[in-house]
């Protein structure tokens, strides 16, 4: 399976303002250092339904799939 | 050049609930359907939308369609046109019924009913007082109602482009539209989208503003789309701001926070809307509250070291309470305000919310522009609903949960009009002009070649902070003559932004710069339709119109109860008559009255 960082990317935009002002983030400081793996990890997670994702980045729900969480990490860093 | 052609029924553009309401109608009727969409449809904005929708079902308090005419009346300043609002305020049973059929999860009352909840603005009796006509689904009525129309089209076969950006109308000499070309994001490819009707359903443009509540893809598409191809834009500048946006992110603060005892205060603490508002206080409506903020603001009794934003405070409330009852606003402070408003107050400023205008259109759902006489002269083959439509229902300003009633009546209404002109053999797919694309092979070449160009986000960020200073929530005619010379050389620096991916897959500098020439044209509408008109109404409000006793609320009627109509060439201005006439003989004409709550 191949990823493009292009399609990738344009997946962070989102219905929510919230979550597109916290991948405006992601996406400046982590999302080009990110793995191949890990664009699988996020591409995946990024079909999330938006108030699900949004509750995983804000800490009301927990993210309960292993190979999510270092990517929900990173969203939650606060510059 | 060769672009790929694509031949349907209906073309529709946004799936929003506006899009795929009408998208149902349409393949429910047996219209093969295409529905392009930036985005998946269910990642749509109509999932933010929290309130719920307007209905005078009565299920809890007795109520009638008469009632929420006149709310919706008056809550328009009454630039409204009252067929229109007779029309979405008789169906609204109607859609919400139907809803209910497809699945929509609604709350219920103890007796299995839809529950209701009560909203600003809305009332029984002609303003008594309040009544409870919002149906919601918690807080997720635009998400729930998004999903039970998806389904609902993917049950009628109706077909989803998703991930291609619609980029130019596509008109003949006599004016008639016959599609859309869009470009493949995946490929870059630009294809003709050839139609017998086109639906715009494209949300609105609130990022044309620095500080909006509005997620990153309300960029006006429709609308933009609709002014380069000379269809002027109605009553632009009537934009709502949310009172309470967190400063410098926009998140928007429910006004569930002022309901549950928050208070607003300035940089001394005082609760300033006590001199504002003596009855209502923080509960003021919308316009009201936004306007002392500006104000308090303005006279350099703001909070922070820029003084630029008033606080909205909790930390009397208890712990307990605030996690019971605001944890989402509890979450958005800490997130982007770094606040936690257990502790300290939560900064905020009013922020750009929805807009009013659009294309302009019937109740049916037709895009009508002067013509022959006629100030409402149907366009061949165009439809628009919802957000990027000027029905018009909201008028200046809009109520609470009339926005998602909207999409759902007049989503509704294109689609039985398309259906009806489909069936009465009023639509034809007529013969595509050679230079179908050419407009938009051009956009895309200059994107390609352009050298010494700003970027997107320079000449994006130069438009926000102009609109924001200029044709904010407070207007002074100063500022916005100086903001229509400063929006025109922003609107210049638009036409040679460069982008550094030139790449054809996946470029989304590409799709931003595009999007930018749609924002361009609505903040353009905006400023010089609001620099024209010299009143107050709804939500524009100048400086030098003042609420006095020949003008109360500095409403001039003889001079302005009129549409603003914008056209991108030249900038030309003309105007055009409010209906005052309802739709129908079962109700009287809504008197012009001084509004007052």
């Amino acid at each position: 399976m191949t990823v493009h960082r292009g399609r990738v990317r344009w997946h962070c935009r989102r219905a929510l303002l919230e979550l597109d002002l916290v991948f405006t983030r992601f996406l400046d400081d982590h999302f080009d250092q990110l793995t191949e793996e890990q664009l699988i990890d996020l591409e995946e997670l990024l079909l999330t339904e938006d108030h699900d994702l949004w509750a995983m980045v804000n800490g009301s729900k927990p993210c309960t799939v292993p190979r999510w969480q270092e990517l929900i990490r990173l969203l939650q860093i606060r510059t | 050049m060769n672009v790929a052609k694509r031949t349907f029924d209906a073309v529709i553009v946004g799936a929003g609930g506006a899009g795929l309401r009408a998208a149902l109608q349409l393949s429910e009727a047996g219209l093969r359907t295409a529905v392009l969409t930036k985005v998946f449809p269910t990642r749509s904005h109509t999932v933010a939308a929290q309130g719920g929708v307007a209905a005078s079902l009565g299920n809890t308090t007795e109520d009638n369609w008469h009632w929420h005419m006149y709310d919706t009346v008056k809550g328009s300043d009454w630039l409204g046109d009252q067929d229109a609002i007779e029309f979405m305020c008789r169906k609204a049973n109607e859609v919400v019924v139907e809803l209910e059929h497809y699945g929509m999860p609604f709350d219920r009352t103890d007796n299995g009913k839809i529950y209701q909840r009560p909203f600003g603005g809305h009332s029984m009796n002609y303003g008594q007082a309040p009544v409870m006509r919002s149906c919601a689904a918690a807080d997720r009525t635009g998400h729930a109602m998004l999903h039970a129309l998806y389904q609902r089209n993917v049950r009628a076969n109706t077909q989803f482009f998703v991930e291609w950006m619609a980029m130019d109308l596509i008109r003949n000499d006599d004016g008639d539209v016959l599609g859309v070309t869009a470009m493949e994001m995946e490929t870059g490819e630009v294809s003709i989208f050839h139609a017998k009707a086109t639906i715009f359903a494209t949300g609105g443009a609130g990022r044309i503003y620095y500080s909006s509540t509005n997620a990153f893809i309300n960029t006006g598409d429709g609308v933009g789309m609709a002014a380069r191809a000379g269809i002027p834009l109605e009553d632009m500048e009537f934009w709502q701001f949310h009172p309470t946006g967190v400063a410098g992110a926009g998140v928007l603060i429910t006004e569930g926070v002022r309901g549950e005892g928050g208070i607003l205060r300035n940089d001394a603490g005082e609760r300033f809307m006590e001199r504002y508002a003596p009855n209502l206080k923080d509960l003021a409506s919308r316009d009201v509250v936004s306007r002392s903020m500006v104000t308090e603001i303005n006279e350099g009794r703001g909070c922070g070291p820029d003084k630029d934003h008033v606080l909205l405070d909790i930390t009397h409330l208890s712990p307990e309470n605030i996690m019971k009852r605001l944890p989402g606003i509890r979450e958005i402070s800490i997130q982007f305000a770094g606040i936690d408003p257990i502790k300290a107050p939560i900064p905020v400023v009013p922020t750009c919310h929805y807009q009013m205008g659009g294309i302009p259109t019937n109740y049916r759902g037709q895009v009508v522009v002067p013509k022959d006489g006629n100030p409402n002269s149907p366009v061949v083959g165009f439809y628009a609903a919802g957000e990027c439509a000027c029905a018009s229902v909201h008028g200046a300003n809009r109520l609470g949960t009339n926005s998602l009633l909207d999409l759902l009546v007049f989503g509704k209404s294109a689609g039985e009009t398309v259906v009806d002109d489909f069936k009465s053999g009023n639509l034809m797919l007529k013969p595509l002009p050679e230079t179908a694309a050419d407009v938009s092979l051009a956009r895309i070449a200059r994107l390609e070649s352009q050298k010494n160009g700003e970027s997107v986000h320079e000449v994006r960020l130069a438009m926000q902070r102009t609109m924001q200073k200029h044709a904010g929530v407070f207007r002074f005619d100063n500022l916005l003559k100086e903001g229509v010379q400063r929006i025109l050389e922003v609107a210049e620096r638009a036409k040679s932004t460069e982008i550094k991916d030139k790449s054809q897959v996946w470029n989304t500098a590409r799709t931003e710069a595009l999007e930018l020439d749609n924002l361009i044209e609505v903040a353009k509408a905006t400023m010089i339709s609001a620099e024209a008109r010299k009143e107050s109404r709804g939500a524009h409000v100048r400086d030098d119109a003042p609420d006095t006793a020949e003008r109360p609320n500095g409403r001039d009627d003889q001079n302005w109860l009129k549409h603003t109509l914008w056209y991108t060439a030249g900038n030309r201005l003309e105007y055009k008559p409010v209906n005052l006439k309802p739709m129908s003989a079962d109700v009287e004409p809504i008197a012009l009255a001084k509004r007052t709550y």
